[in-house]
């Protein structure tokens, strides 16, 4: 099958900042994205999650250039205040013009 | 004395001590997320059209006075907090807006366990109270941000902070519950009053469950915070219940209104606050302003503060 290579874009974030992580991908050029819950631990340790639940992990599949860019905007952002942690994968998909 | 009894020996207190116990001893109690964020949109929304029905049935003259007292003791409260903060506690500019943002805010489930140890004393009081909370709480956060702004040197987005603060779930809630309570009166609320009002002190005993656990886990980070936030903590609960009693006593609410707006006031938010203050003022540490609204402030009102404010209440009236 007809595949192509596309950007995986990971997202684990504190989940007050839900909302602006989401305009900001979108923003960006992400076409879609994938949301779920999650928990964990990390160097920042327990936060204001305590009370308003836990993490929140956003994913997408993006051109190497908007990959560029969403972590450009995390690391201007986010990064030095907030718990947020972000990856970036190869991966190959079928239609892939459906995401870049 | 009897007042601190009755009010110990309250479902929703031992319901906390239960959830803080079983926490200490390592037990595997616990709400699921999902459970607990839909206890605490059921509490919001209900004490909101209880309120709403009461302001339906409440004239202007009655509420324009404390209303407005409310609103400025709300706006006064992050002031003096913070002037504090930074003069005796010489916290930073972040924690201090932080703090104050939070003891200037509110804590309404605070405020639903006094309405609950009212119940249990036969005591009444001003429904309409409940629409203070959102008076309380909205000023509380603004001025806070508007402060951090101030000292910071400001090129931060306060009106993102602000306007996120206003759309958060408790806020939307709490006015939409007053708006439709309000617009249904007393008839509309019977017809909800089997689901939002009979079963409302269960459903905060299991909430209180949950917040004993959540307190209980902050006990730890107590010996970072420091003698002067304890201190502060207690202090600033005791001094602004006794404020909010005085201003309510002498804006013409009765015993239990007065009483009300006192436990309001004395309460510390840990929804609305810290949401809105980990948004706009990330520089805070959370450790800093959420270990003493949870681990000292909401314990002490639900034990002390309940009771001796209303002793106070009942004193002045």
């Amino acid at each position: 099958m007809d595949t192509t290579q596309v950007k995986l874009v990971t997202i684990i974030a504190e989940s007050v900042l839900e909302h602006r992580l989401v305009n900001d991908i979108r923003r960006l050029g992400a076409k879609g994205f994938t949301r779920s819950e999650v928990s964990g631990e990390g160097s920042r340790g327990r936060r204001v999650g305590d009370v308003e639940g836990a993490n929140i992990r956003l994913e997408c599949l993006v051109s190497e250039a908007t990959a560029e860019r969403i972590l450009e905007e995390l690391a201007e952002r986010y990064f030095e205040n907030y718990a947020v942690v972000a990856f970036v994968e190869n991966v190959a998909v079928v239609r892939g013009d459906k995401y870049i | 004395m009897d007042l601190v009894q009755t009010n110990l020996l309250n479902p929703v207190v031992l319901a906390f001590v239960l959830g803080a116990v079983a926490a200490r001893a390592g037990s595997d109690l616990k709400l699921p997320d999902p459970v607990y964020a839909t206890l605490s949109m059921y509490l919001v929304l209900a004490i909101g059209l209880k309120g709403g029905a009461s302001l339906s049935e409440s004239s202007f003259g009655e509420i324009a006075l404390p209303a407005v007292a409310a609103l400025l003791l709300g706006a006064a409260t992050p002031v003096w907090s913070y002037a504090l903060l930074r003069r005796f506690g010489k916290l930073n500019v972040p924690d201090s807006a932080a703090l104050a943002a939070h003891y200037g805010s509110i804590s309404i489930v605070t405020f639903m366990a006094g309405l609950a140890y009212l119940d249990s004393i036969g005591v009444a009081y001003e429904g309409f109270v409940a629409a203070f909370a959102a008076l309380l709480e909205i000023p509380g956060i603004a001025v806070a941000l508007v402060l951090a702004q101030r000292g910071m040197g400001g090129t931060r987005n306060l009106a993102e902070g602000i306007r996120e603060t206003l759309t958060g779930r408790s806020i939307v809630l709490l006015a939409g519950g007053l708006a439709i309570g309000m617009l249904t009166g007393t008839a509309g609320l019977e017809k909800v009053a089997p689901f939002f009002v009979d079963p409302f002190q269960g459903v905060l005993c299991l909430f209180l469950l949950e917040m004993g656990r959540v307190a209980a886990r902050r006990l730890e980070d107590l010996k970072s915070s420091g003698a002067f936030l304890l201190v502060f903590a207690t202090v600033a609960a005791l001094v602004h219940g006794v404020i909010g009693v005085a201003i309510g006593t002498w804006t013409g609410l009765s015993e239990g209104g007065a009483f009300s707006l006192g436990i309001l006031s004395a309460s510390a938010s840990y929804i609305a606050a810290p949401a809105a203050v980990r948004l706009s003022l990330p520089e805070a540490n959370p450790s800093v302003y959420l270990t003493p609204v949870l681990a000292v402030t909401f314990p002490f009102n639900l034990t002390v503060g309940i009771p001796a404010l209303h002793a106070l209440a009942r004193w002045m009236a």
